[in-house]
């Protein structure tokens, strides 16, 4: 897919992440819209991962391990026809398996996620699966920045570390909040890319809400042979929407009415200067 | 008299390296746990199919869970007690509540590592994998059993628990036993009572009923190796039958195979005795595990005395 038409994309996206949440009352607002050009990307041009493919373990595979973001990978897997917009619609009803973390009852799904710290040690078994079957695949897995404080996380690095998983590339949402505040507050986690380097990662730092960088990056990953990738997108929280971005209280806050539809014709505004 | 076998866990590693050759598809993933659940062999004749993650628990069970999401047949292994505690969290959500096909093998378990102390014990592994979803939990009493689950888990295709002890283990059942996980083995039948054993207790339940013979007393001998989904049924059949019924777990008195057998009895409006053995909530006395089942009340010699009691004889 071309860049215009990602970008464009990555704005409808963002609409439809604010409607389901308003629709719903219930999502988080902040971390969906600072990682859905990461998602947009990956799913329109990156990956090898379609509906028709999925069953098939023969293709790539995302865990998306900060899990609370699941409305962006929702919107992201709904356009690429995983279910219907009325599926989707769903979403925190009674019943529904729409929730507020991915489970694979959603068609699209790799694996149930949710309580962080998790996804990258089932990415890197994944991973070291492609290994042993000789597959050429990849497995990307989204880690959020606050994420970064699970202990859990630092054991998955040394495994991927130790079985050269080139085919590993992990990608963090580096929009430096958490629900308490700023990450380096809460619990300071930089440097992350030493950190990374140092469990034997190779590290690539991003503008994760630029579609031309994103495209970019990820047409040069794995960096080198035989070392695990880590992208460390920096990304603004709410991003795309001016009076979300990088307020903490927007981390699961729902809009009101007023600010949905603000947020909507500022959208819109950004999606007619494409016309 | 029966004969002593093997530990269970030679039984395990041996079944499952036996079942690997054949099947390239099974992957065991270790944590430093290679030596402990006697893989040595396993690691040296298939180095392809053994995955080394180092002393992190939460690690094993999430890439058991990224292999098995891959398509692989995996056997995590680790210490009973840090795999069901440490890594609670990573069983409950990777593997139980995302349904992979990840048998988790709990080594030394119960209270197999005697003067280790508490940190390395786990008698706490039936009540907290009991409470989550999707989780079948087993705990083979013989060799026999040790090998059967290992044959299963294979085409199990569901979140297995499986716990081993590492003391040889007495032969219970003769040749031609059937053993499905979720179905109990009626081990013998008596008319007085019946004892419920799962795991390593149930030959000291049986060495009780030799005992309780030579007073005339006759049990009905229950090897309840599966605690979760638990056989009623046959539960349910022999405790309106017997006089008594007696429960015996290497596991705390709470959340296990005793209290699953009250819950039935009371919910079935059962009008049995009931005594439950297990290890009491108190600081655990240091020693063996032979020791301190004797201790807690389930030495053969006691576990008949107990049994007398409850018939008032």
């Amino acid at each position: 897919m071309n860049e215009k038409n990602l970008k464009k994309k990555s704005l409808e996206y963002r609409k439809t992440i604010l409607e389901i949440i308003f629709q719903s009352g219930a999502g988080h607002t902040g971390g969906s819209l600072s990682c859905i050009d990461i998602l947009n990307v990956l799913y329109n041009s990156v990956m090898d991962i379609s509906p028709k493919n999925f069953p098939n373990l023969d293709r790539d595979h995302f865990i998306q391990s900060k899990g609370h973001s699941v409305e962006a990978l929702f919107t992201v897997l709904c356009d690429c026809g995983f279910y219907s917009k009325k599926d989707l619609n769903t979403l925190n009803q009674f019943n529904s398996h729409f929730i507020g973390h991915p489970t694979k009852k959603v068609p699209g799904i790799e694996h149930n996620t949710g309580a962080l710290g998790h996804g990258l040690s089932v990415a890197v078994g994944l991973a070291i699966c492609k290994k042993i079957d000789q597959k050429n695949n990849k497995v990307f897995s989204l880690l959020g920045d606050g994420e970064l404080s699970e202990g859990s996380v630092w054991e998955a690095c040394t495994t991927a570390s130790k079985y050269n998983l080139d085919n590993l590339i992990v990608i963090v949402d580096r929009n430096d909040l958490q629900i308490t505040g700023k990450t380096e507050d809460v619990n300071p986690i930089e440097p992350i890319d030493k950190k990374f380097k140092s469990f034997g990662f190779e590290t690539i730092s991003t503008n994760g809400n630029n579609i031309s960088d994103l495209l970019y990056v990820f047409q040069h990953v794995p960096v080198k042979e035989n070392k695990p990738t880590v992208i460390i997108a920096k990304t603004t929280k709410g991003s795309g929407v001016s009076f979300i971005e990088n307020q903490i209280n927007w981390h699961h806050k729902v809009p009101s009415k007023d600010e949905y539809e603000s947020a909507i014709s500022e959208l819109n505004e950004k999606l007619n200067s494409y016309e | 008299m029966n004969k002593i076998g093997k530990p269970n866990l030679e039984v395990f590693s041996e079944t499952l390296l036996k079942e690997a050759r054949k099947n390239k598809n099974i992957i065991v993933v270790t944590s430093d746990s290679r030596g402990s659940g006697k893989l040595v062999p396993f690691g040296k004749e298939l180095p392809n199919q053994i995955i080394e993650v180092g002393i992190a628990e939460q690690n094993l069970v999430g890439v058991s869970s990224g292999l098995a999401a891959g398509g692989k047949i995996v056997f995590g292994v680790s210490p009973a007690s840090f795999l069901t505690a440490r890594a609670l969290e990573q069983i409950k959500n990777d593997v139980a509540y995302s349904d992979l096909n990840v048998s988790l093998i709990g080594i030394s378990a119960g209270i197999s590592y005697g003067q280790l102390g508490s940190t390395h014990h786990s008698i706490h592994d039936f009540a907290t994998l009991r409470a989550i979803n999707n989780m079948t939990i087993v705990a083979p009493a013989d060799n026999f059993e040790a090998a059967e689950v290992i044959k299963q888990a294979i085409s199990y295709n569901h979140p297995l628990y499986i716990r081993y002890g590492k003391k040889p283990m007495m032969d219970i059942h003769p040749p031609g036993t059937k053993f499905k996980i979720g179905k109990s083995i009626v081990v013998k039948k008596g008319e007085d009572l019946t004892i419920v054993a799962t795991g390593e207790t149930l030959q000291r339940a049986y060495l009780a009923s030799e005992i309780l013979k030579k007073s005339n007393i006759y049990c009905s001998i229950i090897s309840m190796h599966t605690i979760k989904p638990f056989d009623k049924e046959t539960f349910i059949e022999f405790s309106q039958n017997s006089k008594a019924i007696l429960t015996v777990e290497e596991h705390s008195i709470f959340g296990g195979l005793g209290e699953c057998c009250a819950s039935l009895i009371a919910q079935n409006n059962i009008n049995v005795k009931l005594k439950i053995l297990g290890i009491p909530d108190e600081y655990m006395i240091n020693g063996s595990q032979a020791d301190v089942l004797d201790h807690y009340d389930m030495s053969p010699e006691k576990i008949a005395e107990i049994s007398k009691d409850l018939l008032n004889k």
